[in-house]
């Protein structure tokens, strides 16, 4: 399980929401990657795709990733990879990769339990290489299966909810410092501000917050992070709860509000993706 | 008229005319606004909570900025027995109608409207609230 799930861990990935998928096969995976290579090379020949090597052929595949799911309920995961081979040689092991992207849903009952037959529900989508790549493969999708896909942006609360968590989270080896960024708002030049603390001292404050473990509430969090605006204000006369928190970082994982993720632990994996999931079905209900 | 926080400085207080509504305004892209406004509530004279106080949570058209949670402002409102009205200043339309409504409710704390006193018109509203 770990293995598979390596290559999700300390890359950056864009999170989008997806409405549920109409008509989707588990089954027909090989016809799909074919299809979607061909659309592909499609939108090259018409020139939409303008991106350095244009003599590169673009392969896609399609395939299922049984256990990153939350329960039995949820589908498993759909990774899309796209790679690229130079025309000059005709070796598979010659392949690049380009783009990766996969869709998932963690404890998604949520979405799954209200939607009819014939649909696949996979709120959560994320994606890493260029933004045209993209692009392209979210037509595709969207033509073949009906769906729409809608950049996940994470909110301060949200945000806040998850430093919140993940710095209360037990790690064995030596944690890196809990980071949040703030970005100062109505200023002729924009003030980014950081402020980082020791793991200890923050799983610290956490433990002496969190009355259940286990159990999160939303009076914990605006305790905790109170406590991180007040000793920030008696140190610096800023008052931090008035600028806008655009990016957390911890050593289970980071997020900015743009909705990017890099996730760093592959223990806390589930945890993460669960909570994102959460965030992605309630954009689009 | 329009002050920072509570409670107002006492030095231009015989100038002042009389005070028929207060709006607090809580900006949902600021945790410190909530802050502020909580701590001066404390100034207020109990008898404004009588349909004179209204809270005006602004910039809710920006569901991706939100620092605070609208249940804690609602939670708020019914603490203090006060309506919460939801704008979005940065749109024109929201802008005016909100200035209307306010206007219509300063008109009827001023006791401009006959038949309508600032705690009729509150309890009216929570009651279109509940439902």
């Amino acid at each position: 399980d770990p293995q598979k799930t390596a290559f999700l861990l300390r890359k950056a990935w864009t999170l989008y929401s997806v409405t549920p998928l109409y008509g989707f096969c588990r089954a027909r995976l090989r016809d799909y990657a074919r299809l979607l290579g061909a659309f592909i090379a499609a939108e090259k020949q018409k020139g939409l795709a303008v991106e350095v090597g244009g003599e590169l052929d673009i392969k896609a595949a399609l395939s299922s990733l049984a256990d990153l799911r939350g329960s039995e309920r949820d589908q498993a995961a759909l990774l899309v990879q796209l790679s690229s081979r130079s025309r000059a040689s005709s070796r598979s092991s010659e392949d690049k990769p380009v783009w990766s992207g996969w869709f998932c849903s963690v404890f998604g009952d949520d979405l799954s339990e209200n939607v009819p037959e014939h649909f696949t529900c996979l709120p959560l989508f994320l994606t890493h290489g260029a933004e045209t790549y993209t692009a392209l493969v979210g037509s595709w999708f969207q033509k073949t299966f009906d769906c729409c896909f809608r950049r996940l942006a994470i909110s301060p609360l949200n945000l806040s909810w998850m430093v919140a968590m993940w710095a209360g989270c037990k790690l064995d080896r030596a944690a890196s410092a809990v980071e949040l960024v703030f970005s100062v708002p109505r200023l002729s030049h924009p003030l980014d501000i950081s402020y980082a603390i020791h793991p200890e001292d923050a799983k610290a404050l956490w433990d002496s917050v969190q009355k259940t473990p286990g159990e999160i509430t939303q009076e914990e969090v605006d305790v905790f992070m109170d406590c991180l605006y007040a000793h920030f204000h008696r140190h610096f006369k800023i008052h931090l709860s008035a600028a806008k928190l655009v990016k957390v970082s911890t050593a289970v994982a980071s997020a900015h509000c743009d909705g990017i993720i890099k996730i760093l632990h592959s223990q806390y994996l589930p945890g993460v993706l669960m909570l994102l999931t959460e965030l992605a079905i309630s954009q689009i209900q | 008229h329009l002050a920072t926080s509570l409670p107002l400085p006492s030095e231009r207080d015989h100038l002042r005319p009389r005070i028929d509504l207060v709006v607090f305004m809580i900006d949902i892209k600021s945790k410190y606004s909530l802050k502020n406004v909580e701590t001066s509530l404390a100034h207020v004279d109990a008898s404004f909570f009588l349909g004179k106080v209204c809270f005006l949570v602004t910039g809710v058209g920006r569901v991706n900025a939100c620092s605070i949670e609208t249940n804690a402002v609602c939670k708020l409102g019914e603490a203090y027995c006060s309506p919460v009205l939801f704008c979005e200043l940065e749109l024109e339309g929201i802008r005016v109608t909100t200035a209307q409504r306010l206007v219509r409710m300063l008109g009827i704390c001023a006791g401009h409207t006959p038949g309508v006193s600032a705690l009729s018109f509150v309890s009216l509203m929570r009651k279109s609230d509940d439902d």
